[in-house]
Formats: C-alpha cells, structure tokens, sequence
C-alpha cells in the first residue's frame, strides 16, 4: 500500500498547456498516472499527449465522473483561483506546483480546502510518488529516471526540497531501501500539509515502517513534527536530515525556499535538531548516513 | 521587506489611524524648523530597519529648537546593528498614560492570520507573555471569511480592557487587521500604541513588514512611499556584489543564476538549486572550506547567465577557485552550464582546469557537458561521488 496516491488515482492537470506541465504530463503518464483531463481556458478540444483539454474543471467533471485530485501549473497571480475552482468542484487532493504566492493567498486555499474536507499539498513542491504505483507532479524528472532513483518499500520519505525528496529517495534506493511514498511537501512559510499532518497517514499505512526527512531552517514545522511524535507515542522511527546550518548566524536573511529564513531562536536548526531529538528522531549529519541510521531504528523495533 | 518607521506611519495615516504631528528631517537646520512647528517637547528617532534604536541611543528627547538640532547631529552617524540612519523622524512628544501592544502576523502552524494583543505595551512581547500572561491575547483569524471588528474586540477583551478603552482601541485594531490583509503584509505591528493623559488614543511607533512576493501586487503604494523596485529590504542592506549578481540574473529570463549572497571566504560557489545549495554550503563548511559566496542556478539558465555569474565570483577580491556542484538535475542541462562556467573562466582570463576546483553536476545531458570539461581539463564527477564527497575535494585542493 501507500498514502494519498495508487495506480488508480484519477487527476487532472490544471494550466496543461503551459510548458512544464506539458513536461509534467508527459513524465506523469510515462510513469503509469491516471491523467484523465486537463484545463487551461480557451484552450478546450486540444490535446496533449493525448489528454484532453478543457476549458474549466467543470466541464472534465461532466465529461469524466469525479476526478479526485488535480495538479496546478498555473501562474502565481492566477493560482488561487485555479485551486478554489478544484475544490468547488469536488476535488479533494491537490498538488500545487507553483512558487512565489503570498501568503495570504495561501492561506485562503488551505482554509477553503479545510471547509471542504479537502488536502492540498505544496505550493512551491514537486508533488509525489508511490513508486512502482504512480507518480503525481514533477518529482523525479522524466519516468527513466524516476525508475532509477525510486523503489517500492517501506519508508516513507517527506521534504520540504523538490530536488532533495529524490535525493533521498534514490540515496535510499541504492541502499537496499525501498519507499512507500514520497511526497514534496513545499518550501514556503505556509503550505498545505505539514510533516504533522502526514504522519497520521504513514501511521495507518501498514507498508509504512520508517520515515525519513528533509528539513531547512525556518518556521515551525519541525517543532510540530516533533511534538506530534511525542503525543501521539509513534510506531514510526524517524530519521531527518537538517540543511542550512550555516544560516543560524544569519538571522533575517532568506535562502534557498521562501520559508527558508531563521526570524527567532525557535527556528533556527540547532534548536530545531535538539527538539527533534528529544523526541527520539535520529538526526543525520550526511545525506548518506541516513540508510544506515533508518536500519539501525529499524532493528530496535 | 521591511518598511522603515516613517513609511509604516505613511501608511497608517492613509488609513486614518491617529497619529501625532511629526516630519522626516535630514539636517540639522530641518530639525531646528520642525521643532518649531510642533506644539512642545519632541522625540527625534533614527530611520533604521533593525531594531534597539533605545539602546544604541538613536533616540532622543528635545525640549528646544537648539536641543532638536543638536540631536540631530548627534543622532545621525549612530549605525545601529550595522545600518545607517536613512533619516530622523520628529515628533511631538506626548504625555502616555498607559501603552497597548497590537500584532499581526501568520501562524504556519495554524495557516490563519493570528492577533496579538497586550494591554501592557512599550516593552518586550515575550517577556510579557512570560511573566504576565493573563495580559496578553492571541487570536486566530479567517482569511476568508468578511473581516469584522468584533474579533478586535474579542482580542482585547480578553486582556481585560474594558470601558471606553475597549470601544476606542477596537476601530484601531480592526483597521491594522484589514491593513494586514489588504496590503499582504507578513507583520503589521503598533508598539506602543498609547492612550495620551488628555484620553485620546495614539499611535507611537509601527512596524510593518510585506510579503516579498507580493511586491509587484502593490507597487502602486510602493511608489507612493518611495520604495524602489532595487530597495531589497533584507536583514542588512544588499552589497554591491550582491546588486551585480542580481543584475547577472536579469540577463535574460531563461532559468535562474543569482541570488547571489557575499561572505568573506576564498572559495566561490556556483551551486544549485534550493535545498541542493543549504546541503552543498554546509558541506563546504564542514570540511573547513570558507565560501566567497553563496548563489543559486537551477531553472536550466543560459550559457551567458552562468558565464556571467561565473566571471562575477571571480572578479571578488580573494576567490581564487570555484566549485560548480549541484544535485542531480533534470530540467538544467549540464553542458549549457559547462560550456558557461568554462566560458567565464577563460573571459576571466583564467584556466579552467586551474579554477574549477571540481564540476559535480549530474544529470540531463551529462555526457556533453563532461566532454566539453574533458576537452578543457576540467576536474569533474559524477552521481556516484556524493555532493558532500565532492565538496571535500574542492576544499582540499584550496590547501
């Protein structure tokens, strides 16, 4: 099993036509996904790589039955409304892909989304993949790659790095470790679903025997993480990767992820590994070690 | 971005928040003529981004003309936390009876807008939530749904405020709310917000901070205030290398190869993308290397974007080698990047198998790039040497 996507998974691409979700759509289907239409107005009766395009999410809805998730790849300015219209069309898992939304913008999907018993996850991520099973977005690149750096198992793999997420995964891949899903969660302040948020769904996923993680400097979800393993008394070994160390002595300033930038002492990563670890998650030096750690958590469960 | 104090006031006095009568000076004479336009004692306040303005004593109290030109040049050359003052701010001094503490900023945890509010303001946020809890209220908000004050009321009420304090302060709070808001701002504070002995209510000081992203939203209010499009408004002021790595990016607009950021090291850095350049920095550092900079390609940028980003680090002062390291990519092509970084070495008048130190970048297009390195004698590896094994290998060759 896996969480949030399987081979049967029936998504949509919302702003098709634009060159990188053609890409998208292009390394999605290669890798098994289940496309059954996209959107980009004005733009009905195309196709691209055979999907067919149309001009509201509606009109795939009519066309289709009810599609359960969508993937936005659609400009910064005309995003919220691209997520509100999946969401007032019954949409209930949704991947947005694109970066530099404000905030607010934001949050205002996240709480329709929650009105709505809806998950969105990202912006500013690459998605996910149950490898072996489909993959939802950009993460891992074209599917001969994707092949290459994924394997079916049992960790769960979540980052706050699109790139990172299959750097993980492919570092676990080459150590015998295969991985249950991995998902791209974003790099802004404010996303969808946080570390927190996805554990429960690892937690009920019987495939699920370990996590690993990708975490930066910045914001609070580490925190989260940490105290949701403490109060919910997790099955679970987690193993977490810190970047961006040098940037505790860099209050103010913003690297890398635009939710990457230490305001306080709670969220720079010294204090952030310290809660992590008083938590009982295993924080990795190297990207390399973390094979070894996870095997290790996994022989004392 | 941060706003300096005289353009959060800017705002707020569009917005019709009470303020006292006050101007922005910068000289000595202007502070001797506002002073006399103001009706008594008056504070002079440096213009500065960062905060302990108090402490680094760039604010000062004037009962004369003479005293308020005085602190004019006494003010002025204070650099608080390494800032300049931009300006002095003069204002009437009044006498407080009591301060209020008002913010506004986003819980990433709870994904909403969240109020906070003390009836014990002027003085550190924290430690009053410490020490006094009972006195300080946090209150979520929707983002959604109409805005309307009775959450402002609510989030005073709950310090305990009541009376007519609680029906003058909730128009005030309501509007920093709809302010925070409209204006996508990531904090939008009033500390103190005072009530003068003679009952009005007035605001003291503000910070207001907006979302970066947001910038080209409302550029209309940004041109309004003065603040230019090349104002980055960071934690401390952009160097003029930063400023020619920016323009470097706005080359053209294939890819990204920018974000450039200056530290005082020998090794300069062409590395991408977002977590791929935290991973490689700290990897650097790890094995004692001290990076010239730290920058970021990713976004598949042309062959003269990386040229030029490459030429830019080497013209510091003290960079005497570069590392081109990135993970595995699949959008950017490894031998446009090849062919650039190689391209500004020799346009630098440089070796390049001198001057790369080492080229790990893996991925799309991998087996053009490592040829035009081969042709060029350039050190490079690929996926099976990891990024932090790679760092350890330019850093070595920097002994």
């Amino acid at each position: 099993m896996s969480i949030l996507i399987s081979k049967d998974t029936r998504f949509i691409v919302q702003g098709i036509t634009g060159r990188e979700a053609v890409n998208l759509t292009r390394e999605n289907l290669d890798y098994g996904a289940k496309i059954v239409g996209g959107v980009t107005p004005g733009r009905a009766g195309r196709d691209v790589y055979g999907v067919p395009v149309y001009d509201c999410v509606r009109d795939v809805v009519e066309a289709h039955g009810q599609i359960e998730g969508s993937v936005v790849s659609v400009p910064p300015r005309f995003t919220k409304d691209a997520v509100f219209e999946a969401l007032e069309n019954g949409i209930q898992l949704i991947v947005v892909v694109t970066e530099n939304i404000p905030r607010r913008e934001v949050a205002q999907m996240v709480e329709l989304a929650n009105l709505r018993g809806a998950r969105i996850i990202g912006p500013n991520c690459l998605g996910m993949i149950s490898p072996e099973e489909a993959k939802m977005g950009g993460v891992g690149g074209p599917a001969a790659n994707t092949r290459q750096a994924y394997a079916k198992g049992h960790i769960g793999v979540m980052s706050r790095s699109g790139g990172m997420t299959t750097k993980i995964a492919s570092t676990l891949t080459a150590a015998g470790l295969g991985q249950s899903t991995c998902v791209s969660i974003g790099g802004d302040a404010i996303i969808g679903t946080t570390y927190a948020e996805l554990m429960p769904l690892f937690e009920a996923d019987p495939e699920t025997h370990a996590i690993a993680i990708y975490s930066e400097p910045g914001g609070r979800m580490e925190a989260e993480l940490a105290e949701w393993i403490q109060a919910n008394n997790s099955r679970l070994p987690v193993v977490a990767f810190m970047a961006g160390r040098f940037m505790d002595e860099m209050k103010g300033m913003r690297f890398g992820h635009a939710g990457t930038i230490v305001e306080g002492k709670e969220d720079t990563t010294t204090e952030k590994i310290k809660r992590m670890e008083a938590a009982g998650i295993s924080v990795a030096e190297r990207i390399e070690e973390i094979p070894a750690l996870l095997r290790k958590r996994l022989e004392e469960v | 971005m941060r706003f300096y104090e005289y353009e959060a006031k800017a705002l707020f006095r569009k917005h019709r928040l009470p303020l006292g009568a006050g101007e922005v000076v910068n000289s000595a004479d202007e502070a001797r003529a506002a002073f006399g336009r103001l009706a008594g004692p008056a504070v002079l306040k440096s213009q500065v981004l960062s905060g302990g303005r108090m402490k680094a004593g760039a604010v000062k109290f004037a009962d004369s003309a003479d005293e308020a030109a005085a602190h004019f040049d006494a003010i002025l050359p204070i650099v608080v936390k390494g800032e300049s003052a931009r300006s002095i701010l003069i204002e009437e001094k009044s006498p407080v009876a009591q301060e209020y503490f008002v913010a506004i900023t986003w819980d990433g945890r709870r994904k909403q807008p969240v109020l906070v509010f003390s009836d014990m303001g002027g003085i550190d946020i924290e430690e009053v939530a410490e020490k006094h809890p009972d006195h300080v209220s946090k209150t979520h908000f929707s983002s959604i749904l109409p805005l309307t004050p009775r959450i402002a009321k609510e989030a005073i009420g709950a310090t305990g405020v009541g009376g007519s304090a609680l029906n003058k302060l909730t128009p005030i709070v309501f509007e920093l709310m709809k302010i925070f808001l409209e204006y996508d701002l990531t904090l939008a504070e009033i500390n103190p917000l005072a009530r003068l002995e003679n009952g009005q209510f007035i605001v003291l000081d503000g910070h207001i901070d907006m979302e970066a992203e947001a910038r080209g939203e409302h550029k209309a209010l940004l041109d309004e205030l003065g603040i230019g499009d090349d104002e980055t408004r960071q934690a401390r002021p952009p160097t003029e290398f930063e400023l020619a790595g920016a323009r470097v990016n706005a080359v053209d607009h294939r890819g990204v190869a920018g974000n450039v950021v200056e530290f005082d090291g020998n090794l300069g850095l062409v590395i991408g993308a977002g977590g791929g350049s935290l991973t490689l920095f700290d990897a650097v550092r790890k094995h004692g290397g001290k990076p010239a900079n730290y920058c970021e390609i990713g976004g598949n940028p042309s062959v003269g974007k990386a040229k030029e980003l490459t030429k830019l680090i080497l013209s510091k002062p003290g960079v005497e080698k570069i590392a081109v390291m990135m993970n595995v990519v699949s959008n950017t092509r490894v031998d446009i990047v090849a062919r650039g970084v190689v391209k500004g070495c020799i346009e630098a008048g440089k070796d390049p198998a001198e001057t790369i130190a080492i080229f790990r970048i893996p991925g799309a297009w991998e087996d053009e790039g490592f040829k035009i390195l081969e042709k060029y004698g350039v050190e490079y590896c690929d996926r099976s040497v990891s990024m932090y094994d790679a760092a350890g290998r330019a850093v070595a060759k920097m002994a």
